[in-house]
């Protein structure tokens, strides 16, 4: 290292997207056979990245690759725009990508990226979403070897992930996978969507945009094109259903703050103690917060 | 009767292997280590024949190739030389000329597997009914209430507690393990079952009643089955027909009661004697 090296005047400290062009190039035609098989575990040769694997490295390469000046982002944690690991990678995006601007808004960004969930407002052709993933493969969980893994895949064997439904489906009467639902694309291949919840899985399907799903530490990249088949797994005689939000009483629970009975819900602690429930996704919650009150002629609380 | 399998010369010698591996190794020698290259010759030039509905017994003391047989027609291990020819509803199939795929196909299909060790044939993390269902779902069932009725009949089948159905194997006796691992093998209607050892190391009382219970498939099924044992008694109830191996050679064939009552080669004599 040179300790006199001076930046000559003009030039910026890191590459347009940190990443430099031949990386991005890579992963850009790893993007393309992703798309091209669809969801086919593509290996990369994923960077590494100023940040530590598992924090969304594989989701930020993909975002950083693809991103231009003209492009709008949307990073969401856990549903919010304002969790820490959401505003620590739109920072990180802002610093290294000048000119792009970044929004809360859903139906303004061209690109998405999100860990655990899938915005509420149905996406449209014109954007893009990128999927952080801790674990790509669903088979690891029945099958520790990876060549095996991989010859499984190729023959369309997953007779063993059906045999961990039947498990479940014995011993606790119904499907109890939270997350991580294995789903089948295009007929053949099946992923594991990313850490999103069961009531997700159906917005894959046939979906307007592109969703990409990148594993940094795994380093694997796939991807449900638009308009592709996206079928949980499940039996005949036991469809897949999406978590129901009931109350005592069977109803469906609303959210605390705006009422919404379609949407994802979170539970948490009010300030007496007790269990409330409101919407994960916090731009969509604003949203119809936001009219409820302008409908009522209220003040805005802030 | 329709023929349902043919093998011709099957070999399986692990190591390199040298020109002399079959002349210097056999009964003459006392040995089935080959003294140039130190390979073992665990089965050479074996052809045997077996016909729908048979019970094929082959027998022989430990390291006589026996078993070394039936994990190569199982596709367990991959042969040194020879062909196995299997009739799939009449169209011959030559096993070791299918490719991986379609060898997993005949496998998970076609044939079952009943090992002396139930952990090699059953995944004792699945409940009992689980293992039976993980073998349903290879043949493109997918109906839930049909994969649980046909997994509860096959275990009435094989005398296992419905209740304990949706327990671990894991804590199973020794017998009822054996016995979910032959409903497992049966799940898929197999037109061959293999049984390497199956009542080794059970008492007499669970002993017969798993030998019962194979005849009873056998007659209701018409199963073809190859049983592998050491034990003179399971030959003579089950097998109609008997290999008698040593040193990985087929030294004696023939009908059961023939062999047992009269053997021709030196080593079997010394075999049924020392057990009647």
């Amino acid at each position: 290292m040179n300790p006199n090296y001076e930046l000559c005047p003009g030039e910026v400290a890191y590459n347009f997207g940190f990443m430099d062009e031949h990386a991005k190039r890579e992963v850009r035609r790893a993007i393309l056979k992703a798309i091209a098989i669809p969801g086919y575990q593509t290996p990369y040769a994923s960077r590494e990245m100023p940040m530590g694997r598992g924090f969304g490295t594989g989701g930020l390469q993909l975002t950083l690759s693809i991103i231009g000046p003209l492009d709008r982002l949307k990073v969401i944690d856990q549903g919010a725009d304002d969790s820490v690991n959401a505003v620590n990678l739109r920072r990180f995006i802002e610093m290294t990508c000048p000119g792009v601007t970044t929004t809360e808004t859903t139906r303004e960004a061209t690109l998405i990226q999100s860990r655990h969930r899938i915005p509420e407002h149905p996406l449209g052709e014109d954007q893009v979403l990128v999927l952080q993933v801790p674990y790509p493969d669903p088979l690891v969980l029945v099958e520790p070897s990876e060549r095996r893994r991989k010859v499984m895949h190729a023959e369309g064997d997953y007779s063993r992930l059906l045999t961990k439904l039947y498990e479940d489906i014995v011993h606790f009467d119904e499907i109890t996978i939270a997350h991580r639902y294995p789903t089948r694309i295009a007929g053949h291949y099946v992923i594991d969507p990313s850490p999103i919840p069961r009531f997700d899985v159906p917005k894959l399907h046939r979906s307007r945009a592109l969703i990409l799903l990148g594993a940094g530490r795994e380093r694997k990249i796939y991807a449900v094109p638009p308009y592709t088949d996206a079928v949980p797994l499940a039996f005949e005689d036991v469809p897949f259903r999406v978590e129901q939000f009931l109350d005592e009483n069977g109803n469906r629970r609303p959210c605390a703050r705006c009422g919404a009975t379609e949407s994802y819900l979170d539970e948490c602690l009010d300030a007496a103690g007790a269990k409330v429930y409101q919407c994960s996704d916090s731009h969509w919650c604003n949203e119809r917060y936001g009219s409820w009150i302008e409908g009522r002629g209220l003040e805005q609380n802030p | 009767m329709n023929k349902i399998l043919e093998v011709a010369g099957l070999s399986k010698i692990y190591g390199g292997g040298c020109p002399l591996c079959a002349a210097t190794t056999g009964s003459e020698w006392d040995t089935n280590i080959c003294p140039h290259c130190g390979s073992v010759v665990a089965a050479l030039a074996v052809d045997l024949e077996l016909h729908e509905g048979e019970i094929l017994g082959i027998m022989g003391e430990s390291g006589s190739g026996k078993s070394t047989l039936v994990k190569l027609l199982y596709f367990d291990e991959a042969p040194t030389g020879g062909t196995a020819t299997y009739f799939e509803d009449g169209r011959p199939q030559d096993l070791f000329a299918l490719n991986a795929a379609q060898q997993r196909r005949l496998r998970n299909q076609r044939f079952g597997m009943v090992y002396q060790n139930p952990h090699l044939g059953l995944n004792f993390n699945l409940s009992a009914g689980g293992n039976i269902a993980e073998r349903l779902l290879m043949t493109d069932l997918a109906h839930y209430g049909q994969i649980r009725d046909r997994a509860r009949e096959l275990l009435s089948r094989t005398e296992v507690m419905l209740e304990r159905m949706d327990e671990s194997p894991r804590r199973f006796s020794g017998g009822m393990q054996q016995r979910v691992q032959i409903a497992k093998a049966l799940a898929p209607h197999p037109s061959l079952l293999l049984l390497d050892e199956v009542t080794t190391g059970l008492d007499l009382s669970v002993q017969a009643r798993i030998l019962d219970l194979i005849l009873e498939i056998q007659h209701e099924l018409h199963t073809a089955m190859i049983v592998v044992t050491h034990d003179l008694g399971v030959i003579r109830l089950l097998a109609g027909r008997t290999l008698v191996m040593k040193h990985g050679r087929v030294i004696e064939t023939g009908l059961t009661d023939q062999i047992l009552e009269d053997p021709q080669h030196a080593y079997t004599q010394r075999l049924v004697a020392a057990n009647l």
